[in-house]
């Protein structure tokens, strides 16, 4: 079971990583999206598995460890609120400039362009 | 003493709430951003002295015990920490209400400002790994805010590039805590301290190696440091000044926080080195290149975290306690820098060198507020940055480390270059524009710039000059602090109050 879960988060965090690798803002964030869900797999799967642990419910030492999901639960809501502002980003982009590109820095491209065909300056 | 623990955090996040319920009236807003960091600022000093007077401050946060509960712990290197970044945080808000721009234009400003010195109270006392991380997302979140604000089309570019950056670093932090976890069976510091020892040695190394990873692109760690010059200099300048000043800053602390904590026999001390030195000659390179002062001042901040990772790279307590040194100053001095970049821009019209010029005639007094940290980041003595420069050498030859500080020193010719370039560039050599100068000038009103824009940048430079002067006494504090990090066993005592925990030294 523990290497499924462990298989699952490598493919999830392969697949996050090559869409990370993009050049359209959306798939970076759907990237961004699959690499946060790997981390939580990761985060459960460090926990022990059982019953649900509820106080009063049954025997203590088969519950399953609730510190885990409580941190996947917290990684959970912070991604959600970051996602939403990337989006809302990526939307505030698409309204100016009507592409999804992410381009180079411009700072760096004036360089470029200024030592490059002139040769050294 | 300890319930103060709280306030730095708590109180922002208060004020934060007030600020935006009060978004109607912008006087309001202000009086409470002030209000609130000038209390943080006055509590901070206030548990500096008692820590330095009494050792470590642990603050259990609902009374849950430590392996159940969060604690905050205050150590002197975290006590340090957060009276420089309150300080600073206080100056550049002032600075922000003077300065005819984001703050005035926003009615988000203040309150997302105020969550971020919440979040930066919150990772320099927090005693956690987890909370650490909540810290960071809180700190960041309200970044990514400050840094798109008016959302013009540089702005949004930059933050985008800013945002994904942050949250691959946050993902592998995540990754890092959920594996430490199923090793360890806790995320609390001082437990993992006691625990981590019993891993198998590649393992722990491993984890050494990850954590370097992950704070290091906060940090801007060579080869991960690409995002800082991409994002920083389209910031509004208090913007920036609070991110160069602080967010890196951060990185670093978490940085010697972790390895020295966690990992004390295993700290990747040659990997450190070679990574330091890479981000000196690579940063200062990167500046040398540049055309506009406040990138020319983003590729700096990276060179600068390169003598402050040199200094934990030497893994004794007179090489942290540089670092540490180091560290406190950096802030004050880089902080200033990006102040007085930002005055050059509103007097100026413009900050690319080969716009502007001969501004030490139109404005002297910005001449001298860039002069004196400028010459305090590149080592000129009796300045601050002199002082730490030689602490950090000295730990180098002490510990035998001849080539990394060959290579500090090399770098702080070359930072001397950029700085007389920028001098040159925009105070003594004829003016490409100067009809559009000097109708920058005349909107900017005064001939050195607004007065709540000047104040605090003098307060700052001031500051600076305190350092300087008091280098002493704060040297002798640092080395206390670095005593207290090299060796983990006081901090996991003082936590979980058990004497002798995981064998003493014989203090």
């Amino acid at each position: 079971m523990t290497v499924l879960m462990a298989a699952t988060a490598a493919l999830l965090f392969s697949v996050g990583t090559y869409l990370v690798l993009q050049r359209k803002l959306s798939r970076i964030i759907i990237g961004l999206g699959l690499l946060t869900h790997g981390a939580n797999v990761l985060l459960i799967t460090s926990g022990r598995r059982g019953t649900p642990p509820i106080v009063g419910t049954g025997d203590p030492a088969r519950f399953s460890d609730p510190l885990p999901q409580a941190l996947a639960l917290t990684a959970i809501v912070i991604t959600f609120a970051v996602s939403a502002l990337l989006l809302a980003l990526a939307y505030r982009s698409w309204l100016l400039t009507h592409d999804d590109e992410v381009e180079d820095d411009v700072g760096d491209r004036a360089i470029a362009a200024a030592r490059g065909p002139e040769g050294d300056e | 003493m300890r319930q103060l623990l709280a306030v730095p955090v708590v109180l922002p996040l208060l004020g934060a709430a007030v600020s935006i319920l009060s978004g109607r009236s912008r006087v309001v807003q202000r009086v409470v951003g002030v209000t609130v960091l000038t209390v943080v600022t006055g509590v901070a000093v206030a548990i500096l002295v008692h820590v330095d007077g009494h050792g470590t401050l642990v603050s259990r946060a609902g009374g849950w015990p430590a392996s159940i509960g969060i604690s905050l712990v205050v150590d002197r290197f975290a006590a340090m920490m957060l009276v420089v970044g309150e300080v600073m945080l206080l100056c550049v808000l002032v600075y922000a209400i003077g300065e005819p721009g984001a703050e005035r234009n926003h009615v988000g400003f203040q309150s997302a400002y105020l969550v971020l010195a919440a979040g930066v109270a919150l990772a320099f006392t927090t005693g956690d790994l987890f909370n650490l991380f909540v810290a960071f997302e809180m700190m960041l979140t309200a970044s990514y805010v400050l840094l798109t604000l008016g959302g013009e089309r540089e702005q949004v570019r930059s933050g985008t590039t800013y945002v994904v950056i942050s949250l691959l670093a946050s993902t592998l932090f995540v990754a890092t805590v959920a594996l430490l976890y199923s090793a360890t069976g806790t995320v609390d510091l001082a437990l993992l301290a006691e625990r981590i020892p019993s891993l198998a040695p590649a393992v722990r190394s491993a984890f050494a190696v990850l954590f370097v990873v992950v704070f290091g692109i906060k940090a801007a760690l060579f080869p991960l440091f690409f995002w800082l010059p991409d994002s920083y200099p389209n910031a509004p300048s208090p913007i920036t000044a609070v991110f160069a000043g602080l967010l890196t800053k951060v990185g670093v602390y978490a940085i010697i926080r972790t390895q020295l904590l966690l990992f004390p026999a295993d700290v990747p001390a040659r990997l450190l080195l070679v990574l330091a030195a890479a981000t000196m000659v690579v940063g200062v390179l990167g500046a040398i290149a540049q055309d506009d002062v406040k990138r020319i001042l983003s590729f700096d901040i990276v060179s600068q975290v390169g003598y402050m990772i040199m200094g934990l790279g030497f893994v004794t307590v007179a090489g942290v306690a540089a670092a540490v040194f180091y560290v406190v100053q950096h802030i004050l001095v880089k902080t200033t820098l990006f102040l007085s970049g930002g005055l050059i821009e509103h007097v100026g019209g413009s900050s690319r060198l080969s716009r502007i010029g001969n501004m030490v005639r139109s404005a002297p007094g910005v001449a001298a507020l860039f002069f004196v940290p400028a010459l305090a980041l590149v080592g000129i003595p009796p300045l601050s940055g002199f002082v730490g420069k030689l602490a950090l050498v000295e730990a180098g030859f002490d510990a035998g480390e001849h080539t990394v500080v060959g290579i500090s020193l090399v770098v702080s010719l070359l930072t001397l270059y950029v700085m007389v370039k920028i001098w040159n560039g925009v105070f003594w050599s004829p003016s490409e524009e100067p009809e559009a100068q000097a109708a920058a000038a005349r909107r900017a009103g005064r001939a050195n710039g607004p007065v709540w824009m000047v104040a605090p940048t003098t307060v700052l430079v001031a500051c600076t000059l305190a350092v300087a002067v008091a280098a002493g006494p704060l040297y002798s504090l640092s080395t206390r602090a670095a005593r207290d990090l090299v060796d983990p066993h006081r901090y996991v005592e003082a936590v979980t109050q058990r004497v002798g925990a995981g064998g003493g030294s014989g203090r």
